[in-house]
C-alpha cells in the first residue's frame, strides 16, 4: 500500500482522451472562422456607407443554384464517409466524386457571377466600398473552396487507383470536417451578402 | 530509493561508430521534428532577435538621452521604433515563449512529442522565414525615403499611414507580409499545442491532475486562435487597399481609419494576454518548488487564466480612448478593463499564498520570480490607472504609457524568463547555471530596469508624448531620459553576464542530473538532457505532484488532492 509503482496499472480502467485529428481541425476552424468574423463585420460595417457605383440591390442576384450544390455536396461528402466506413469501396468513390464535382460547379458559378459583375455591371475590387468587401468576403471563402477541393482531389486520385480503404477512414473524417466548415461559412456569408445586406 | 524503482528513463548513449560531420548535425537540426530540437531552436532564434531588438533600443535611449540630439535622423528613428515593437513583439516574445512551451508541455503531459510533429516543424520555419522577412527590409524596402528602408509607421502600422499615398515603397509590405507569415506559423502551433494537450496526456493525468504550465499553455493557445487571426484578417484587407485598390481603410471612399485601430487591437490586446500568461506559467512551476510547498489554490489558479482568456477579449478599446468613441463605448471599456484585474489579483494573491509558511529558498530562478512579483503588481495598477479613460486622455500616447507596458514585457514577462532560464537550463543541457554569475546578472539587469522603467513614468506625467525623436531643453524631461538612457548600461551589463554564464556552463557548468531542484513535475522524472523518445516507459499520475509521490511514497498527494 505504502510503495506505489508508477508504471503499472492494477486497475485497468479505459484512458481515452479525444482524437488528435478532429481537436486539431476543430482549431484550425475556430481560427478560420474568427478570420471570416472579421470579415463579414466589415461587410456588414459598411453596408450603405459607398458613396458611388453599382448598390448590392442593383447587381446581387440570389446564387440560389450554386448555394444548392455546395450544401448538398456537404450531403455527399457525409454518405461518402459513411460508405468508406462501412467498407463499402465503390460507394464511397461515387459520392467523393460527386462532392468534387458539385464543389468544381459552386466555383464555376461563382466565376460566372463574377464575370458578370465586372463586365457587364462595372463592380470590381476598387469600385467601392460595397465592391472592396464583397469582393473580399466571397473571394476569401471561395479561397477556402479551392483549397478544400486540392484537398479533396488528392484523396479523389488515391480512391480512384483504388488505395483509399476503410482503415483509412479516420483521416477522411478529419478532412470532411473542413468541408462541412466551407460549407457553414457558405451558409453565414449568403445570409449576411445575399440576403441581410441588399 | 523510491525514484529507481521503476525505470522512468534509462539514457542510453550508443556509442558512436563515427562523428558526425557539422553538416550532417546541421542537417539533423534543419529537418527535424523532435519538439525538443524545435524548442530550441525557437529559443536561440528569439534570443538573437532579442539581441537585435535591445540594439534597435539602445539607438533610440542614445537619440533621447540628451534634448536636440543628432544620433540618427528621424527617418531612422522611426524606423528604430517600429522595429523595436515589431521584433520585440512578434520575433522575440512569441517564439520564445512558444519554444518553451514546445520543449515542456510533451514533457511535462507524460507525452512523446507534440501531436502534430511536422505541423510543429513548419510553423517554426514559417515564424523564422517572417523575421528574415522583416529584416530584408532593410535592404529591400524601398520607402518613401529612398531606397532600401525598413517600415517605420510604428508596429501599430494605422490607418492611413500605411497607406499607398502616404507610406510608398514596401516598407509597409515587409512589416504586413512578415507579420502574416509568422501568424500562421503562431496559429499552427497553437492548434499542436492544444491538441497535444488534450490528446496525449499519460494515463492518470485528467485536466484537473496537470501542471499549471500545460493549463496555462492550453489557454493561451486558445487565445492564439482568436487573436492572431483578426490580425491576418486586417493585414489581408491592408494588403487588398494597398495593391488591389480597395477602399476598407480609405476615408476619401467612405471606409474607416478606425476600424483598422479596432481590428488591430481586437488583436493587440489579447497578445499581451498571450505573451503574459505562459510567464505566469513560469511562475507558478518556479515559485512552489522554492518556497517547497504545492501551489496555492489550484482550482482557482486555472479558473482565473480562463477568466482572464475570456474578459481579456473584452477591453481592447482601452488603446483607444483618445479618439472619440461615445461615452457609454469608453465607459464599457472602462469597466472591462478593471473587470479582467481581477483574475489576475487573484493569482498574485495565490502566488504569495503559496510563499507563505513555505520554506524559501533564494536560488535565481527564485530571485526572479520575485522580482516579477512586485514589477507585475507595480504594472498591473499603472495599467489599472490608465484603464480609467480621463486620465487616458492626458497620459494616453504619453511616455507614461510606454513606461506602463515596458514594466509589464521587462519587468514581467522577460523577468519570469530569466526565472525559467535558470530552472530549465539544467534540464535542457544537463549542466547547471553559475549561480555566482546568476546573482551578477540579476541585480545588475535589475538596477537597469529600474533606472529605465521607473523614472520613465516621470517625463510621461510631464507631457513627453510618444515616438518623438527628440524635445526641447526647456521642458525638464532632459535629467529624466538621461536616467532612463543610463539604466540601459546596466541592462546591457546583466545580459551579457547572463549570455557568458550560458555558454560557459554549456562547457564547464556542474552536471546537473535528473533533478537538481528537488521538484515534482514529470520532466524531472527524465534524464537531463532528455531521450529523443523522453520517457522509456509511459508515466501513470496519480496526483498533480507525481514526483512527490514517488519520492514520498508514505505521504503521497493523490490522499489529498
Amino acid at each position: 500500500m505504502s510503495t506505489q509503482p508508477l508504471a503499472i496499472s492494477t486497475i485497468e480502467t479505459p484512458w481515452t482522451l479525444p482524437s488528435k485529428g478532429r481537436v486539431g481541425m476543430f482549431s484550425l476552424i475556430v481560427a478560420e472562422l474568427a478570420i471570416f468574423t472579421i470579415f463579414v463585420v466589415a461587410y456588414i460595417f459598411y453596408l450603405g456607407k459607398s458613396i458611388s457605383g453599382p448598390t448590392p440591390r442593383q447587381v446581387l442576384h440570389l446564387p440560389l443554384f450554386n448555394t444548392i450544390c455546395l450544401l448538398s455536396s456537404s450531403l455527399t461528402i457525409h454518405l461518402a464517409v459513411g460508405a468508406l466506413r462501412g467498407g463499402k469501396n465503390a460507394a464511397f468513390r461515387f459520392f467523393w466524386f460527386l462532392t468534387f464535382a458539385l464543389g468544381v460547379v459552386f466555383l464555376v458559378g461563382t466565376g460566372r457571377e463574377w464575370y458578370h459583375l465586372i463586365y457587364e455591371d462595372g463592380l470590381t475590387i476598387s469600385t467601392n466600398l460595397f465592391g472592396t468587401t464583397y469582393y473580399s468576403l466571397v473571394g476569401l471563402h471561395a479561397f477556402h473552396v479551392i483549397v478544400g477541393l486540392v484537398g479533396l482531389g488528392v484523396v479523389m486520385a488515391f480512391a480512384l487507383a483504388g488505395k483509399v480503404k476503410q482503415e483509412h477512414i479516420y483521416r477522411v473524417d478529419v478532412l470532411s470536417l473542413y468541408w462541412h466548415f466551407v460549407d457553414v461559412v457558405w451558409v453565414v456569408v449568403f445570409t449576411v451578402v445575399y440576403i441581410i445586406g441588399r | 530509493m523510491a525514484s529507481d524503482t521503476i525505470p522512468i528513463s534509462i539514457s542510453i548513449r550508443l556509442p558512436q561508430e563515427t562523428r558526425s560531420t557539422w553538416l550532417e548535425t546541421l542537417h539533423e537540426w534543419v529537418i527535424t521534428v523532435d519538439h525538443k530540437r524545435l524548442g530550441l531552436m525557437y529559443i536561440g532564434y528569439a534570443l538573437l532577435f532579442l539581441v537585435i531588438g535591445g540594439i534597435e533600443a539602445t539607438v533610440i535611449r542614445i537619440q533621447l538621452a540628451v534634448p536636440h540630439a543628432h544620433f540618427v535622423s528621424p527617418q531612422v528613428f522611426n524606423r528604430m521604433f517600429t522595429m523595436h515593437g515589431t521584433t520585440m513583439i512578434f520575433f522575440v516574445a512569441m517564439p520564445i515563449l512558444f519554444g518553451f512551451a514546445n520543449y515542456l508541455v510533451p514533457l511535462m503531459i507524460g507525452a512523446r512529442d507534440m501531436a502534430f510533429p511536422r505541423l510543429n516543424a513548419w510553423s517554426f520555419w514559417m515564424t523564422a522565414m517572417g523575421g528574415v522577412l522583416l529584416y530584408y527590409s532593410f535592404i529591400g524596402g524601398d520607402g518613401l525615403y529612398g531606397a532600401g528602408s525598413a517600415p517605420d509607421t510604428g508596429w501599430w502600422a494605422y490607418a492611413p499611414l500605411t497607406s499607398t499615398a502616404f507610406s510608398k515603397g514596401h516598407s509597409t509590405d515587409y512589416w504586413t507580409i512578415a507579420i502574416l507569415v509568422s501568424g500562421f506559423g503562431s496559429i499552427g502551433t497553437a492548434i499542436n499545442i492544444l491538441a497535444t494537450i488534450i490528446c496525449m496526456r499519460c494515463r492518470g493525468m485528467t485536466l484537473g491532475k496537470m501542471p499549471l504550465l500545460a493549463w496555462l499553455n492550453l489557454v493561451m493557445s486558445g487565445m492564439v486562435l482568436f487573436a492572431v487571426s483578426p490580425l491576418t484578417a486586417a493585414q489581408i484587407m491592408l494588403m487588398v487597399d494597398r495593391y488591389l485598390g480597395g477602399h476598407f481603410f480609405d476615408t476619401q471612399a467612405g471606409g474607416s481609419a478606425t476600424i483598422w485601430m479596432h481590428f488591430f487591437w481586437i488583436f493587440g490586446h489579447p497578445e499581451v494576454y498571450i505573451l503574459i500568461i505562459p510567464a505566469f506559467a513560469f511562475v507558478s512551476e518556479i515559485v512552489p518548488v522554492f518556497s517547497r510547498k504545492a501551489i496555492f489554490g489550484y482550482p482557482v489558479m486555472v479558473a482565473a487564466t480562463v477568466g482572464i482568456g475570456f474578459v481579456s477579449m473584452s477591453v481592447w478599446a482601452h488603446h483607444m480612448f483618445t479618439i472619440g468613441m461615445p461615452s457609454y463605448s469608453n465607459a464599457f471599456f472602462v469597466l472591462t478593463t478593471m473587470a479582467v484585474g481581477v483574475p489576475t489579483g487573484i493569482k498574485i494573491f495565490n502566488w504569495l499564498g503559496t510563499m507563505w509558511g513555505g520554506k524559501i529558498r533564494y536560488a535565481t530562478p527564485m530571485m526572479f520570480c520575485l522580482g516579477f512579483l512586485f514589477q507585475f503588481l507595480l504594472a498591473g495598477l499603472t495599467g489599472i490607472m490608465l484603464g480609467v479613460a480621463p486620465f487616458d486622455w492626458q497620459l494616453g500616447n504619453s511616455y507614461f504609457v510606454v513606461a506602463h507596458f515596458h514594466y509589464v514585457i521587462v519587468g514581467g514577462i522577460l523577468f519570469a524568463l530569466f526565472a525559467a532560464f535558470y530552472y530549465w537550463y539544467p534540464k535542457m543541457t544537463g549542466r547547471m547555471l553559475d549561480e555566482t554569475l546568476g546573482k551578477w546578472h540579476f541585480w545588475l539587469f535589475l538596477i537597469g530596469f529600474h533606472l529605465t522603467f521607473d523614472f520613465m513614468h516621470i517625463p510621461g506625467i510631464l507631457g513627453m508624448p510618444r515616438r518623438i525623436y527628440t524635445y526641447e531643453p526647456g521642458r525638464g524631461w532632459g535629467i529624466w531620459n538621461l536616467i532612463v538612457s543610463i539604466g540601459v548600461l546596466f541592462q546591457i551589463a546583466g545580459v551579457l553576464f547572463f549570455v557568458f554564464n550560458m555558454i560557459r556552463s554549456y562547457f564547464k557548468g556542474k552536471v546537473a542530473g535528473n533533478d537538481p531542484w528537488d521538484a515534482w513535475t514529470l520532466e524531472w522524472a527524465t534524464s537531463s538532457p532528455p531521450p529523443a523518445y523522453n520517457f522509456l516507459v509511459a508515466p501513470e499520475v496519480r496526483s498533480r505532484r507525481p514526483l512527490w509521490d514517488l519520492k514520498h511514497p508514505e505521504d503521497p498527494d493523490w490522499k489529498y488532492e
